[in-house]
């Protein structure tokens, strides 16, 4: 049960889809309003915040040598007080709350402004793989660290000729000559935080005479084990934000596979179900930016009204749409308090998050016209650099156009392509 | 936090989808474009189940619920296309009647009345646009009752209501000619008026926003419909020597209108439930719900001719008993723009 609460959100992709609540006899009446206990909790997260996090963009850019470290050292400063992981069990640095508080603590983090989370791969995406699959032994040694910020994953799955078609992966993992492990060889691409991470969570071939999808293998891989390199790859902003990584006969121990050799799929679809559902993007972070695109557009209407008026629509839908989201996850959270799952909605959820992104950023910079192009903190708001990352939204954690064939084939039942 | 209905409420739900499944087939729609009527055995059988009365008193022989325990109704109706005045009647003019049954000393008898009528699915009813809003009135062909507004002389807005031998109504005709929309003439006397002032503003405006979110909840079943038939189509239809369904392009169209529809869908049951609590931001996510409906269904409705190819644009083909009733909905109760303009009012209101 301790391990279950640390799952903010269990994915069972193979369970059928539903809207319905699980038990047809419940009879609670639906009640969007928070208790007065998770408002004392609200209020208790907004103080210690309001104290404790740094001035909004204070720190250098995590994609940055300096930036990252800056970042560590606030994770740490949010783990001493038991704030850095609060849905988590207690015994692993967390609170123990449940879903809804998590929420809750999401809205109250994006309306502080505080930092990027550095080691948002290990706490949203490995820690409820880790929680589902791992052993008890690999939950004490990974998810303390992780919480703490001593250690910040990095995740090696597309590779060069492996992107959409995941499944095609061609690093290998043989067996160690030893036999108490396994020896990786190949090379995995577009790893953000990949830089200057310590560990990675990574897809390797262990049998290349399995059908595709069974031969596969979910390793945790350290990553200044004999064999790494690491080549950073300047993104579109010109940071270094992820990177190439290559193996080279790298030995990882048996105690590293996660969730069974010949596995590995199976374990890499818990993980995609938290990156394109609850877990990754929780809706606070588009409710915030959706009210400081209201207030642009107030304070752009007061300098600028001609052309602010032109972008009216497109901020009210921006909104509306956050708004959406943040009532859709409501929805999501209650279903799986009820006992529910989350399924291939999540594809339909990865579509909207990143596509009201996208428009929240690209309403704003028609806002600020011939100001949006203007970088380095020439604007109050940093729209542009936040625009540049909702590009990538579309791309990373599985395309959208690979959502869509989701979305047709599981929730409409056309035929497999 | 609990964003669920009640088994209660599915199954309800449930219920109707199943008599609605059997009673409004597309030949039903069909006989109903030729010959509409407000009132047909199809209104009876929902009275007996309680649908029509669902938000009259229970003293008046209702069922006293809200508007979060009809839209998962509406939303059937929106399913079949409903022809019968499921929303003007249920989910406006008896809440309308029930909020202002005290209100005028002369006419509480007749309210009373109205409202036991109306449970017992004796009488439907049209409700007319807010003043200043020069739509024609849905419904007002073959209605008993009409709820019309005027802008008042001087002390500002008034509700009245007009028994359909006291008004003149002049057929226009529709694409969709369920809707049964006309233009009504009649003479506002002190006998038909149930509010004004403040008190009728407020009405208009609570009749506004009930009206957005049931017309939304409306236009979540035509969409889902809509979606369902060309994805049904899609898996039967082969070229090239496979199901259409199985080529990305046509994937990619079905899967946008989906998930479209799936985010309005928390909005709409959003709204009912912050207009039945009350709640200060409630005007917003109506018209945030309806908003989104009304894109969602425009897609949808262009996603699902477009897949179905050169048969949709048939009258052979059920397609357009659903597109027609979309693009009609879409435009009621305020555009996507319209509401999005409120939204953005209300953002920019000071707290």
């Amino acid at each position: 049960v301790v391990a279950e609460n640390l799952v903010v959100c269990q994915i069972s992709p193979d369970t059928p889809d539903t809207l319905e609540p699980m038990d047809p006899t419940m009879d609670t009446p639906m009640d969007l309003r928070y208790t007065d206990a998770q408002e004392a909790f609200r209020e208790e997260a907004r103080t210690w915040l309001s104290a404790h996090a740094p001035a909004p963009h204070a720190l250098a850019s995590l994609d940055t040598a300096e930036g990252f470290e800056a970042h560590r050292a606030w994770e740490r400063t949010m783990f001493a007080d038991r704030w850095s992981v609060v849905s988590w069990p207690e015994e692993y640095g967390g609170r123990g709350v449940g879903i809804l508080e998590w929420l809750i603590f999401e809205e109250e983090y994006w309306r502080a402004q505080a930092p990027l989370r550095v080691s948002q791969n290990g706490i949203f995406l490995l820690a409820p793989t880790l929680s589902e699959f791992g052993t008890d032994q690999q939950k004490a040694r990974f998810l303390p660290p992780m919480a703490s910020g001593e250690e910040i994953w990095c995740q090696g799955w597309s590779e060069p000729d492996a992107g959409s078609d995941l499944a095609g992966i061609r690093s290998r993992a043989r067996r160690a000559g030893s036999d108490d492990g396994w020896v990786l060889t190949g090379q995995k691409t577009w790893a953000s935080r990949g830089a200057f991470a310590e560990w990675c969570f990574g897809l390797f071939r262990t049998d290349p005479e399995a059908e595709r999808h069974r031969g596969l293998t979910y390793f945790l891989v350290e990553m200044d084990s004999p064999g790494v390199t690491v080549r950073p790859i300047p993104q579109i902003d010109g940071e270094t934000g992820f990177a190439e990584l290559f193996f080279e006969e790298v030995f990882v121990p048996d105690s590293q596979v996660l969730g069974g050799v010949g596995r590995g799929w199976n374990v890499a679809m818990a993980t995609a179900g938290s990156e394109r559902g609850l877990s990754l993007r929780s809706p606070a972070r588009y409710s915030e930016a959706a009210t400081r695109l209201v207030a642009l557009y107030a304070e752009r209407l007061a300098l600028d009204p001609e052309r602010a008026v032109l972008t009216a629509d497109a901020v009210a839908q921006a909104w509306i749409d956050a708004e959406a989201y943040r009532l859709n996850t409501l929805w999501t959270a209650t279903r799986v308090l009820d006992g529910g799952s989350v399924g291939s909605e999540a594809s339909a959820n990865k579509i909207h998050w990143s596509e009201t992104d996208l428009a929240i950023h690209r309403a704003a910079l028609a806002l600020l016209g011939p100001a949006a192009e203007l970088h380095g903190g020439a604007v109050d708001a940093p729209w542009l650099d936040g625009y540049l990352f909702a590009l990538a939204g579309p791309i990373y954690a599985g395309t959208n156009e690979i959502q869509r064939n989701v979305v047709a084939e599981r929730m409409l039942g056309l035929p497999r392509g | 936090v609990h964003f669920a209905f009640t088994g209660q409420q599915i199954e309800f739900r449930d219920t109707v989808r199943r008599v609605l499944a059997r009673e409004c087939t597309t030949d039903d729609l069909r006989a109903a474009f030729a010959a509409p009527t407000a009132r047909t055995a199809r209104w009876a059988t929902l009275a007996e189940l309680g649908v029509v009365g669902l938000s009259v008193p229970e003293a008046h022989g209702g069922l006293g619920l809200g508007l979060l325990d009809l839209v998962l109704l509406l939303e059937e109706a929106g399913r079949v296309a409903l022809p019968e005045p499921l929303m003007a009647t249920s989910a406006l003019a008896a809440p309308l009647l029930g909020d202002l049954e005290g209100a005028g000393p002369a006419g509480a008898t007749r309210v009373r009345s109205w409202l036991e009528e109306i449970a017992a699915g004796s009488i439907t009813a049209a409700v007319g646009p807010p003043p200043g809003c020069p739509a024609p009135v849905a419904g007002a062909v073959g209605a008993d009752l009409l709820v019309l507004t005027t802008p008042g002389p001087e002390d500002g807005p008034e509700v009245h209501v007009v028994e359909a031998g006291a008004a003149e109504v002049r057929p226009i005709t529709s694409l969709d000619p369920t809707r049964r929309l006309g233009a009504v003439t009649w003479e506002p006397t002190a006998d038909t008026r149930l509010a004004s002032g403040s008190r009728a503003a407020s009405t208009i405006l609570a009749t506004s926003d009930r009206a957005a979110v049931a017309t939304a909840a409306e236009l979540l079943g035509v969409t889902d419909r809509m979606v369902v038939m060309a994805a049904d189509y899609a898996k039967e239809r082969k070229q090239f020597g496979r199901p259409i369904g199985a080529f990305q392009a046509v994937k990619h169209l079905l899967a946008g209108a989906e998930v479209k529809l799936e985010f309005a869908r928390p909005l709409v049951y959003g709204a009912a439930w912050a207009l039945d609590q009350g709640a200060p931001d409630a005007s917003r996510s109506a018209s945030a719900a309806k908003a989104c409906a009304s894109d969602a269904a425009v897609e949808a409705a262009r996603v699902s001719l477009q897949v179905h190819g050169a048969i949709g644009y048939t009258w052979e083909s059920d397609l357009h008993l659903f597109l027609k009733r979309a693009w009609a909905l879409s435009e009621a109760w305020g555009s996507a723009a319209e509401h999005r303009r409120r939204v953005l009012a209300s953002l920019l209101a000071p707290a």
